[in-house]
């Protein structure tokens, strides 16, 4: 069969070893793994902007939902998840910079930058974790009406938003929080907002400067994209559609607007923040692997730039999320 | 990846003489645009909230447009795609650009579609 082959180069293309994309097997599945996960994450942002632009007229306003920094009291609208985004990003730079040295055989000065990383890594899961926590307690509270709706409240002397705890009466009740040593110890009782429905509606009709802030974006004209204001009338009627308080946020209730908004906030930076603990994970692992000299035996440091794509993927996803909940 | 890097940005504009400087160079780029973001956000200015391209305010695609830029200096230059294969960059880059396009373009038409419907008001929400 030696006289079948023809040339010495059709050899070479079929004969195997060939790297045609000039990149290691490892660094191709990573890629392969980033495309299909960054398609994922594309799934969940395609399918926030389904929801958002059905609710165009009704969509939460970010810049009033996430207004805190820690430690500081007032109302910082983008100044935390700016915070956030820079922290990511330079924690990007320290890793590309250790794969920079990984690839110079600089065993120490990757150790420092992975370090780096993996700070800046749990700097940013951190900040998320108190901004879901933010964003689960809530901020002022609202009423729920039969048909979804929330209704919040707006003190018309200072023309902010007004806390149900500011205002609302205080009226003896009988019910009192379910708990598990009161009768069947497994039936869970919903527990009992600060306020109850009476409260509230009776603290809106004794104050006669609360009015009720609507869901509903203006359109056009005065006050174009922000919420609409019901006069005092307005606002006493409306009353009368609300059937509970609503505090916080959860997966089912949301004081701040459309529920979707928060299963969306939920899921798509938790499936980020899951991400990013991931990283941290992987990071740290490779980071021993490089304190022991692992990759100083083996003569390279791929190992570092394959798990640097990884970390910079997440930062990647991160500015999307960035723009499509925080920005538009 | 090839031990050598390609070490300019903006098409040649700005050109380093290490990895490491055109590093702190990106990372600088990427804080000013997100600096130029966080303000536009704060400030909306109404020039760009009451102009519509599109159906979308003319602040949204500036934001859009920006995020794609930070997304491009990311992958080219974090993520060392400027230094890979031209036929690797473009598996990576385009199937997921081409995929998105299609899912978003139809996902936004039907729920402009549902918000019309119930603008129409054969769905009752506000009770």
């Amino acid at each position: 069969m030696d006289s079948t082959v023809a040339t010495g180069s059709e050899e070479n293309v079929w004969g195997g070893g060939n790297k045609p994309l000039g990149a290691s097997y490892g660094k191709l599945m990573m890629w392969f793994f980033l495309v299909s996960d960054a398609l994922t994450f594309s799934g969940l942002l395609a399918a926030y902007g389904f929801s958002r632009f059905k609710f165009i007229e009704t969509w939460p306003i970010a810049d009033e939902v996430f207004t805190h920094v820690p430690f500081v009291h007032g109302n910082f609208p983008m100044i935390y998840v700016a915070f956030m985004t820079l922290i990511l990003i330079i924690s990007s730079v320290t890793m590309v910079l250790a794969v920079d040295a990984g690839h110079r055989m600089k065993k120490n000065a990757v150790i420092w930058y992975m370090f780096l990383t993996i700070i800046g890594g749990a700097i940013f899961v951190g900040s998320q974790a108190w901004e879901w926590a933010t964003f689960i307690k809530g901020d002022f509270g609202a009423l729920e009406t039969k048909g979804g709706r929330i209704l919040q409240f707006v003190n018309t002397d200072t023309g902010e938003r007004a806390a149900i705890a500011d205002f609302a009466a205080t009226i003896e009740s009988e019910r009192v929080n379910h708990e598990k040593k009161n009768g069947v110890w497994y039936y869970e009782g919903q527990a009992l907002p600060s306020y109850s429905l009476n409260e509230v509606i009776a603290g809106v009709k004794a104050n006669s400067n609360i009015q009720i802030r609507t869901e509903a974006i203006i359109q056009e004209g005065e006050g174009q994209g922000e919420k609409t204001l019901l006069s005092r009338e307005e606002s006493l009627a409306k009353l009368t559609d609300a059937v509970q308080v609503v505090e916080g946020a959860n997966l089912i209730q949301n004081e701040y607007g459309s529920r979707l908004f928060a299963d969306f906030f939920f899921f798509i930076t938790g499936f980020h923040g899951f991400h990013v603990t991931s990283g941290v994970v992987i990071n740290l692992i490779i980071f021993f692997n490089v304190v022991l000299g692992t990759y100083e035996k083996r003569g390279h440091y791929e190992m570092v730039e394959k798990v640097g794509l990884y970390w910079h993927f997440v930062d990647l996803v991160w500015v999307f999320v960035f723009t499509f909940f925080y920005l538009v | 990846m090839a031990h050598e890097h390609k070490l300019e940005i903006f098409r040649g504009l700005w050109k380093f003489k290490s990895n490491t400087q055109k590093i702190w160079g990106v990372l600088a780029f990427l804080c000013v645009v997100t600096a130029i973001e966080v303000v536009l956000g704060i400030m909306k200015p109404e020039s760009l909230t009451d102009n519509y391209f599109l159906g979308m305010k003319l602040l949204n695609w500036i934001f859009i447009i920006l995020t794609l830029v930070k997304a491009y200096y990311i992958a080219w230059d974090f993520m060392h795609l400027r230094d890979e294969k031209t036929s690797l960059r473009r598996a990576i880059v385009w199937t997921p650009i081409f995929l998105v396009l299609y899912l978003v373009f139809i996902l936004l038409f039907e729920a402009d579609y549902v918000y019309n419907v119930y603008k129409d008001g054969f769905v009752a929400w506000n009770f």
